[in-house]
């Protein structure tokens, strides 16, 4: 009994340094980040156009299109498809991925496509390719713009991200950011 | 060398780098003697006060024990009436239900015993009050109950003879003030800083760049995740956990959180030997723990950076290696190195989905926390581990023909009864909880649950026997991860992992401290030529050896049922 009483007191004073304290302190900190602690948005022309760490859909031609889904991008929840490597429904759905790329991408071999093309991600709101996945989308960028293989291939080089310190994990290109970078540069000149 | 291989290769480092001189520092503070967190002291002697608390007062192995049980029943009733009723409660901006009643109890005993196991999904079925007040509160206490109840385990080793093994309040409390909370600090401002959200802010909403509407769930996320790792919880904030983008923004916080979850758990192995004032023993067991790691780590990121051979089959390159079910900004290397830590530490955060892992890699995450002791969670991975070793000092006596002692105990049949019975729990409690839920999966099918017994799985074949598998090792080992593609939040779910977490979690506990408590009321029989020696390599690979062969025996035939089954149908 003695135990009990202790143990309630304890919760309760435990509650307001862990659940309140620290939390409130954490969060006033976070308003001096980058997006103030609500996720760092990405703005065109004063409006928010996503958020620079969530995938969204892109299934436009004239957009570099990001990774499969398994919850279609939708960032009100995350996840993966688990889909176990040996399923046979799962390698049918690898094979279609890999026929509509080559359908929109007639000029690509198979040994070209990068996996993380033809795979969902695990939350399902990856933002990210890797620099080859970007290269194989060129062309077909290209046919739906008014662009040049080399003003695109250049933007692709400029939205590459060397991995951290330049050492330390992989390489990568942030979709959203690629594309608004993309819209801007086929806006005429005033 | 790869980009990716230096990645993980940094990440081993810190690990130990910080890992090393935390042991060392722990083992000075719960000893009481002068480190410079000291200055804590004001708020920790406030906290007793306002507790009733004298954290003076010595304790027994009973008493100790009832006093964290005591705590532990508490957070059940009050979890479990918050869980079932947040819809009623404040701090719920996106409108979250309240939890039915076996969810709720299943979640409430997922906490409480650091297991973290998630039947819900965080976006849609918790509000930030749970979050926060349940949730990360639990994060932070059932770490600390596990290392409070290990230091009680190494006091009793301390002293020669003693029935006094410190005062449980005292070492909850400064496990939370000068372990956890501070480090918690540290790395929440970490995350907050590299883009994960840390305000109270509600969902967001804003139309994409192709023009459709898409609603984000936010939350102060930072702190919750912070704790997370470093108590070995894994109970994530998103659905998705770390692969969720906003809780696991770029590679730096990768880093961040794979070396949080590891550093208390290597600690705490190196504690062990610097407070009982025999270091090599605490080294002997650390070495023989990173074997073990080492020897689920190479081969799993071998079959990770290996790819899948049947979407090889189709022409595809796989340049990083299989991607399923992975981030691009982690790549399959780091996502096959956190796999293996996550399970062998008792976290169960994961980067990258598991489910969607190669064949041979989910064996491995099963057998990590199957055998649960190589570094393990908070505090009771060295219990455990201490398990093993109660079994493999027993061998060794019987081996050459001696009564078996342990750092100067004699070590006689209600100990080795104890260990025994602890050592039988765990392939009790998996296999018969996979074999039961095989056959309601084969016999009851269309039984009327909130999901169907013919529809739990989410793979078929050899796949959908490991996610049952995997679903009750996880229980009972409180890991907590999964392979999530299993239908998990119905009764019989609910209802049977509830019973496997609390069961294994407790009696786990209560066995080592237990031993523990007995073996220090003994006489003390100082070391003599033909004592046991435990500290040395010879003891470490005999316990290793012991290690090996109790979960050989234990699991093999379901491992072969499962991962390795599947593997062999694969293409080549």
């Amino acid at each position: 009994m003695k135990n009990l009483v202790k143990s309630i007191r304890l919760t309760l004073v435990l509650i307001v340094l862990l659940c309140v304290v620290y939390p409130v302190f954490i969060s006033f900190a976070g308003k001096l980040s980058k997006g103030q602690g609500n996720g760092e948005t990405i703005s065109v022309n004063g409006k928010v156009v996503g958020y620079a760490n969530e995938g969204q859909s892109f299934t436009q031609q004239k957009y570099f299109w990001g990774r499969p889904s398994a919850v279609g991008y939708n960032a009100a929840g995350s996840g993966g498809s688990n889909k176990g490597p040996s399923n046979p429904d799962y390698l049918k759905d690898v094979a279609s991925r890999i026929d509509t790329l080559l359908k929109y991408h007639p000029y690509l071999k198979r040994s070209e496509i990068p996996a993380e093309m033809v795979t969902a991600s695990g939350s399902g709101l990856d933002p990210d390719i890797s620099p080859a996945a970007a290269k194989i989308q060129i062309e077909r960028i290209t046919h739906n713009r008014q662009l040049t293989v080399m003003q695109v291939t250049d933007l692709v080089a400029a939205h590459t991200e060397a991995p951290l310190l330049g050492l330390f994990g992989p390489a990568k290109v942030n979709v959203l950011k690629l594309n608004v970078a993309l819209d801007d540069l086929a806006k005429p000149a005033n | 060398m790869n980009t990716e291989l230096l990645g993980i290769a940094v990440s081993f480092l810190l690990m130990l780098v910080i890992g090393i001189p935390l042991g060392k520092y722990l083992a000075k503070m719960f000893a009481g003697e002068k480190v410079w967190t000291d200055f804590m002291k004001p708020i920790e002697n406030g906290i007793y006060k306002l507790s009733g608390i004298n954290p003076n007062e010595p304790m027994d192995w009973k008493q100790f024990l009832k006093a964290m049980m005591c705590i532990n029943m508490l957070w059940l009733v009050y979890g479990f009436f918050v869980l079932m009723n947040q819809d009623k409660l404040p701090l719920n901006p996106d409108g979250n239900p309240g939890m039915t009643a076996d969810l709720a109890f299943n979640t409430i005993i997922s906490f409480v015993v650091n297991c973290n196991l998630q039947h819900y999904s965080g976006e849609s079925g918790a509000s930030y009050l749970i979050q926060h007040f349940i949730f990360m509160f639990l994060h932070f206490t059932s770490a600390a109950t596990g290392i409070a109840c290990a230091v009680a385990f190494f006091k009793a080793f301390r002293d020669k003879t003693t029935t006094n093994l410190g005062n449980f309040w005292n070492y909850f409390v400064k496990a939370i003030t000068r372990l956890l909370l501070p480090l918690s600090i540290v790395v929440a401002l970490i995350l907050t800083f590299n883009g994960t959200p840390s305000s109270y802010a509600g969902k967001d909403q804003f139309i994409s760049l192709q023009g459709d509407t898409v609603h984000v769930s936010r939350g102060p996320a930072a702190q919750m995740i912070a704790i997370k790792h470093l108590g070995t919880n894994g109970g994530g904030w998103f659905g998705a956990n770390s692969a969720n983008p906003l809780e696991n923004p770029n590679y730096l916080t990768n880093i961040t959180e794979i070396v949080s979850q590891m550093i208390i758990p290597i600690a705490m192995v190196l504690c062990f030997g610097y407070f009982i004032g025999r270091k090599k023993l605490g080294w002997v067991i650390f070495g023989v723990m990173m074997i073990g790691a080492l020897m689920l780590l190479i081969p799993s990121i071998s079959s990770e950076t290996g790819g899948n051979s049947a979407i090889a089959k189709m022409g595809i390159s796989q340049p990083t290696g299989a991607m399923e079910g992975k981030e691009v900004r982690f790549g399959p290397t780091a996502t096959a190195y956190w796999s293996t830590f996550t399970t062998i530490v008792s976290t169960g955060s994961v980067n990258g989905m598991h489910d969607s892992t190669m064949p041979l890699t989910g064996l491995w995450q099963l057998l990590g926390m199957m055998i649960n002791g190589f570094f393990g969670g908070c505090g009771v991975g060295v219990l455990n581990y201490f398990i093993y070793l109660i079994i493999a000092v027993f061998i060794s006596g019987l081996m050459v023909g001696r009564t078996p002692e342990f750092l100067g105990h004699k070590v006689e049949a209600r100990e080795v009864k104890i260990a025994a019975l602890i050592t039988l729990l765990s392939p009790f409690l998996i296999m018969a909880g996979t074999a039961i839920a095989a056959f309601v999966f084969t016999n009851h099918g269309n039984a009327d649950w909130a999901v169907k017994p013919s529809a739990w799985l989410n793979n078929p074949g050899y796949h959908g026997f490991s996610e049952m598998l995997y679903e009750m090792t996880s229980a009972n080992a409180n890991n907590g991860s999964g392979f999530e593609g299993l239908g998990d939040n119905n009764i019989f779910w609910n209802v049977s992992t509830g019973v496997l977490m609390i069961l294994g979690r407790f009696l786990p506990i209560i066995g080592p401290v237990a031993i523990a408590g007995l073996l220090a009321k003994k006489k003390f029989i100082p070391e003599s030529a033909g004592t046991l020696k435990t500290d040395t390599v010879t003891f470490g690979l005999m316990t290793f050896a012991v290690i090996l062969v109790l979960n050989a025996l234990s699991y093999f035939p379901a491992l072969a049922l499962g991962p390795i089954a599947e593997y062999f149908s694969m293409p080549k």
